[in-house]
């Protein structure tokens, strides 16, 4: 256990610099960012995930966020035990039949102002699930979208690009209603 | 009076009882259960020889006897059978629906002094999968759990159906993103057999490759996730960048992190590039340097060790009973490796072991894990010092004289034995494809082994067994 803290020590930061902001992102955020976004959000977001029917591979990279190299918490984002903590939905999936209400009721116990951020391709339009029987397709067709992450799944970096490009895009509506 | 090899059979009701009465004997073991319009199907293999039968039944009026009735493993595949394909099986103990949420679900009671419930899910605190789970406690202590899955239940099976084989195999991909390669693998595995292509050897070995870099990922994810779980953050953070040099590697050599769509009937998307081999070299030099001091902290730990040991226990009984895989059954005394027998190539030409232990609790469920690391990197040394030369691909001749074709495989993910089956129409279209998730037979056994611990060690004895929603969903 010494030998592991000694390591850690003189091993030095493993966290890699941020990536660049994705401006695809920033277009697409720039139409549903608006006056609603309130100051007292300042640089830091809260974020819920929600996995409304995925393969889990999302999940994977979603929880590769949170290791050393990407260190999600130190942009201010952090994920959350409950919708009621949130300001983020990240969902993934092509949501399925079986968790179509789930998803509305998550969405509906998150206080406004808050996003959506239909994560991976099966969250987009249903990706290989698409014409499911037993999916709806698409994030979108249960709750309004605000950004979407492509990907099979997103790597880590996809996923902290589109999610910056929404940090940014609530603090700077911020300093302008300010 | 069965035939056991993999050539499926169609068999009598009498016969189809017969086999269910030897399985409720423990003679057999279940691998699989499913069905399509007017058949049921399953697969069984025998416990002393590890031979493997497929048997079908005709469903006269949709109906078949049932073998939840006497073998309960089969109770959850007969329900989601019922509610998507709408065969009845006779005698079936519980007719709730399954996959298939329509209304009110009735959980089962639980009766006593002081009992209270608690509901869970299916949207979770953590990052994690949807599926509602019911505890019913008195004080702290669990008294039942139910699970209720389905909440990923996507309709796979239905989505293979008419499907060319390309698509149905980034269908198969998907079926649980964390065994993404193993699942590919199964499914390439079975339309091979169906077809009779032999692969080249290079592709052979390539797969292999992958599907023990996917072991490593995973396994290193769980480790540090069930430390994590015990408040032990140090070893989360170790690990998941151990976790993270992995698919690094895989993502540099093979153009996906989590390497999808990368095996393909035939053979495989993806070589390996000029510079792989130092890659990989590289990786298990780093791993073999880091990992033993992690190891150590792990067993030298007793705040640690204090919440892992003795909890969660799954009896040996029930391992065999429902032919628990993976580390799940490993860890319960079950010596079970698809990857040893039935076996298939490469590994009838590597040397490595599989770790057996009794204990069935948390900390064993984490040194099978461990152990398995450690054969994993052996292994992927061997392939590296084996890799045939040649092409990684034979191009699937679509051969409509051949007819209509069946196969089937057996393939060891990281979570245990995947089951692909597969028949083939003209052209190259699936006319049924059914993959089932290793999390079949493992769910249940949660259930059990959390009956007596406290609520507050359910996410410790969850993800020692972390079993797949999606997989077992579809």
């Amino acid at each position: 256990m010494r030998r592991l803290l000694f390591k850690s020590f003189v091993q030095g930061t493993l966290t890699e610099p941020a990536p660049a902001i994705d401006d695809g992102a920033l277009t697409e955020l720039a139409a549903r960012v608006n006056q609603a976004s309130h100051k007292r959000l300042g640089r830091a977001l809260s974020i819920r995930e929600v996995d409304a029917g995925s393969c889990n591979g999302c999940e994977l990279e979603i929880q590769a966020l949170s290791n050393v190299l990407y260190d999600l918490e130190r942009f201010g984002l952090r994920f959350v035990a409950s919708p009621r903590h949130a300001d983020v939905l990240l969902v993934t999936g092509p949501v399925t039949a079986n968790m179509r209400e789930a998803l509305e009721r998550t969405y509906l116990a998150t206080p406004d102002p808050k996003w959506v951020v239909a994560t991976g391709d099966c969250a987009r339009d249903g990706g290989v699930f698409a014409g499911s029987s037993a999916c709806v397709g698409g994030v979108s067709q249960v709750v309004p979208v605000d950004l979407h992450i492509r990907g099979c799944p997103p790597s880590p970096v996809a996923l902290l690009k589109g999610l910056l490009a929404l940090l940014e895009s609530v603090a700077a509506e911020a300093s302008r209603s300010a | 009076m069965l035939s056991l090899n993999w050539r499926r059979s169609i068999v009598r009701r009498e016969d189809w009882e017969h086999a269910a009465g030897r399985l409720q004997a423990g003679e057999l073991a279940l691998l699989g259960l499913w069905g399509e319009p007017r058949t049921a199907h399953m697969a069984v293999m025998e416990r002393d020889t590890n031979a493997c039968a497929v048997l079908s039944v005709e469903c006269e009026a949709n109906r078949y006897p049932s073998v939840g009735r006497l073998h309960a493993p089969a109770i959850r595949p007969e329900r989601a059978v019922r509610d998507l394909v709408g065969l009845e099986p006779e005698g079936l103990p519980d007719t709730r629906p399954w996959l298939r949420h329509t209304g009110a679900y009735r959980f089962l009671p639980a009766e006593g002094e002081s009992l209270h419930q608690i509901p869970v899910g299916p949207v979770h605190a953590g990052i994690i999968e949807p599926g509602h789970f019911r505890f019913t406690a008195n004080g702290e202590t669990v008294v039942r759990l139910e699970e209720r899955l389905g909440y990923a239940h996507k309709g796979v099976d239905s989505l293979m159906v008419g499907a060319l084989t390309e698509r149905a195999a980034a269908l198969a991909g998907r079926v649980s993103g964390d065994s993404t390669v193993a699942f590919s693998l199964a499914f390439a595995q079975a339309v091979e057999a169906a077809l009779e292509i032999d692969i080249p050897s290079r592709a052979v070995w390539l797969r292999a490759l992958l599907a023990e870099l996917e072991r490593l990922a995973n396994h290193f994810g769980d480790i540090g996730a069930v430390c994590n779980d015990a408040a032990f953050a140090i070893m989360h953070a170790q690990f998941g960048l151990l976790r993270e040099r992995v698919l690094r590697t895989a993502d540099a050599c093979f153009g996906h992190r989590l390497m999808m769509d990368r095996v393909i009937p035939g053979g495989l998307l993806h070589d390996l590039p000029a510079d792989g081999e130092g890659r990989l070299r590289t990786l298990i030099a780093e791993v073999r340097k880091d990992f033993p001091d992690l190891i150590e902290v792990y067993d030298n730990t007793a705040s640690l060790k204090d919440r892992t040991v003795g909890t969660g226990i799954l009896s040996p009984a029930l391992a065999q009973q429902f032919a628990a895989g993976g580390f799940i059954g490993r860890a319960s005394g079950r010596n079970f490796d698809a990857r040893r027998s039935p076996g298939y190539a490469p590994y009838d030409s590597m040397q490595f072991e599989v770790p057996v232990v009794q204990a069935g609790d948390v900390n064993a469920r984490v040194w099978i894990r461990i152990r398995e690391v450690e054969q994993s990197l052996a292994l992927i040394e061997q392939i590296l010092a084996q890799l045939p030369s040649g092409s990684i691909c034979t191009p699937l001749a679509t051969r409509p004289e051949a007819g209509v074709r069946e196969g089937t495989a057996l393939v060891e993910g990281f979570r245990g034995d995947i089951l692909a089956w597969i028949r083939v129409g003209p052209g190259g279209r699936v006319e049924r494809c059914h993959l089932r998730d290793p999390s079949w037979f493992q769910w249940p056994l949660l259930e059990a082994a959390i009956e007596g611990n406290i609520v507050a060690d359910f996410p410790l004895c969850n993800k020692s067994f972390n079993c797949s929603y999606s997989g077992h969903d579809l």
